[in-house]
């Protein structure tokens, strides 16, 4: 009996430490693209932007090690570059939409009524659109460029946060400890602040952490299509647009942002997941 | 007998899907100064209603609450804390009425650094306090999961005597916790309302615990009070059927 005991709890122990060390290992890859992108300036071997016609389309090996794009440009170069608007745009809108969204929940959650009535039939509405359809629009409307892709995608993504912090605060709102600050003499703004948030910030952290691969991606969308990142911005999504072309003739103008994306991407996701196992202990194994 | 709080012609309607369901109807009684009344009553009877109208934690539909013969029902935001000052409350499921995120001595410095009172001497009174309730000091750095209930219900009572207050509500305050330690917690409860002169309200629906610590005790059934008086006298001789049916059941 004792035995199983203590191999239950070893059991446990495994999980638990094996969590943290994905966190280690996750929190580091992701600290290493964020890094990369800070640093990008500093990084890239060849200037992203300096044209070179005569060494154009040069296949990767050699001295330019991702090979060159048809202007002569290094895609090292432009690869790490990129990393910069793809990643800082990403980071951006998802703190943005978390806000937004939180702020808008809570609101409805501790008002309730009619502003309540009213906030979630504007969110249905969004939520019932095609999202990338009305990101598309909206970014064409603005005219192209980073920050309006970001605004478009923006408006239609904060819906999602609303939902789970108002859901949230529902839960919690009718708890005795809320009921107790109250009679403790704190006011409605300090509930919010001190007891409200922190208890709410879990499911919101990870499902924000969870989207910043699906919003890269979803950036990187806007670019191809020419919503995005202007030329000759070094922007992931535009530099696939660019080369898809030459995909028979020369693939690795295409791949090189393609394995970016796709490496970002997974990186940032396995990076959620284990946020969210270590924050929902009740998901875990799942 | 000077009278502290006058709960006056209380009414309370819910509505399930647009139907009417009257749970406090016209109640009115009265808590005086230094007394322990108890309230009981079966579950949904609407005690625990007349507990959350009187901290403004729910709206009466009509009637009135004066507290030293002031009406508290209409105070809002600073006036409120008037109100907080005198009457607290301490609830049914200890646990869950500490933030689960802060330590239990955060939960009562809360409550002492909204009196203005600097952090330097608020920690002081929190120590003060959990002397108080006979808590040992190293508690304070606990959080709500890793203390008892009974533990937690003393933090709980620490936190509500920490503005002083005049009447403390316990709203089923012992409901949650095992025998023995509902004795130890309203014992802790009758010693400190000696010490300190409190009123003490105790809805509960342990009429054991309501005959050896109240003063005087309050029957309600379906959102009336039907009968009351020193807990002896309905105990032993009660006027009302109902009243008789919830001692059978009990003894």
């Amino acid at each position: 009996m004792e035995e199983r005991q203590k191999a239950t709890r070893r059991r446990r122990q495994v999980g638990k430490d094996g969590i943290k060390l994905k966190m280690i290992l996750f929190g580091a890859m992701v600290a290493g693209v964020v890094l990369m992108a800070v640093l990008a300036p500093y990084l890239v071997p060849y200037d992203p932007y300096e044209q070179d016609l005569g060494n154009a389309l040069l296949p990767p090996g050699g001295v330019h090690l991702l090979g060159t794009d048809r202007y002569g440009r290094d895609m090292l170069s432009r690869v790490i570059m990129g990393s910069q608007s793809t990643i800082f745009s990403a980071l951006l809108l998802v703190a943005v939409i978390t806000v937004i969204g939180s702020t808008v929940g809570i609101l409805c959650g501790c008002h309730g009524g009619k502003l309540d009535a009213l906030l979630m039939r504007v969110s249905d509405i969004f939520l019932a659109f095609p999202g990338m359809v009305f990101a598309i629009a909206a970014a064409s409307v603005l005219n192209g460029g980073i920050l309006n892709a970001v605004a478009a995608l923006a408006c239609i993504s904060w819906p999602k946060y609303a939902r789970i912090a108002r859901s949230q605060v529902m839960t919690i709102k009718t708890m005795p400890y809320i009921a107790a600050a109250r009679l403790s003499g704190s006011g409605a703004f300090k509930i919010v602040i001190k007891h409200m948030i922190p208890n709410i910030a879990g499911p919101v952290i990870v499902t924000a952490v969870l989207d910043i691969g699906t919003m890269i991606m979803e950036i990187a969308g806007l670019s191809f299509l020419g919503l995005g990142a202007t030329p000759p911005t070094a922007e992931w999504g535009s530099m696939m647009s660019n080369g898809r072309s030459m995909l028979q003739t020369s693939p690795w103008v295409v791949l090189a942002p393609g394995v970016a994306v796709f490496l970002t991407v997974m990186i940032f996701n396995l990076a959620g997941d284990t946020v969210r196992d270590l924050l929902d202990p009740r998901q875990r194994g799942r | 007998m000077q009278k502290l709080l006058e709960v006056k012609e209380l009414k309370k309607t819910y509505y399930k899907k647009k139907v009417p369901f009257v749970v406090v109807d016209k109640v009115s009684f009265d808590v005086n100064k230094g007394e322990c009344l108890g309230l009981v009553g079966e579950s949904g009877c609407g005690k625990s209603t007349v507990a959350r109208i009187i901290t403004h934690l729910t709206a009466p539909d009509t009637g009135s609450v004066l507290l030293d013969g002031a009406e508290t029902l209409f105070l809002r935001g600073r006036q409120e804390r008037w109100l907080y000052r005198n009457i607290q409350m301490v609830f049914q499921t200890p646990q869950d009425s500490f933030d689960p995120r802060r330590s239990l001595g955060d939960g009562i410095m809360e409550s002492i650094r909204n009196q203005g009172i600097p952090k330097v001497q608020a920690r002081k009174r929190m120590y003060e306090l959990l002397d108080m309730v006979e808590l040992e000091r190293e508690f304070a750095c606990r959080y709500p999961h890793e203390v008892s209930g009974g533990q937690c219900q003393r933090a709980a009572i620490a936190r509500a005597l920490a503005p002083a207050p005049k009447l403390v509500i316990c709203d089923e305050a012992t409901s949650a916790l095992d025998v023995t330690v509902q004795v130890q917690i309203a014992s802790l409860l009758k010693k400190l309302q000696k010490e300190q002169g409190l009123s003490l309200l105790l809805i509960c629906h342990d009429l054991a615990l309501v005959q050896t610590f109240c003063d005087r005790v309050l029957v309600m059934y379906q959102g009336n009070i039907v009968e009351q008086g020193a807990p002896d006298d309905v105990i032993m001789h009660p006027q009302k059927a109902y009243t008789k049916m919830l001692i059978e059941s009990v003894f």
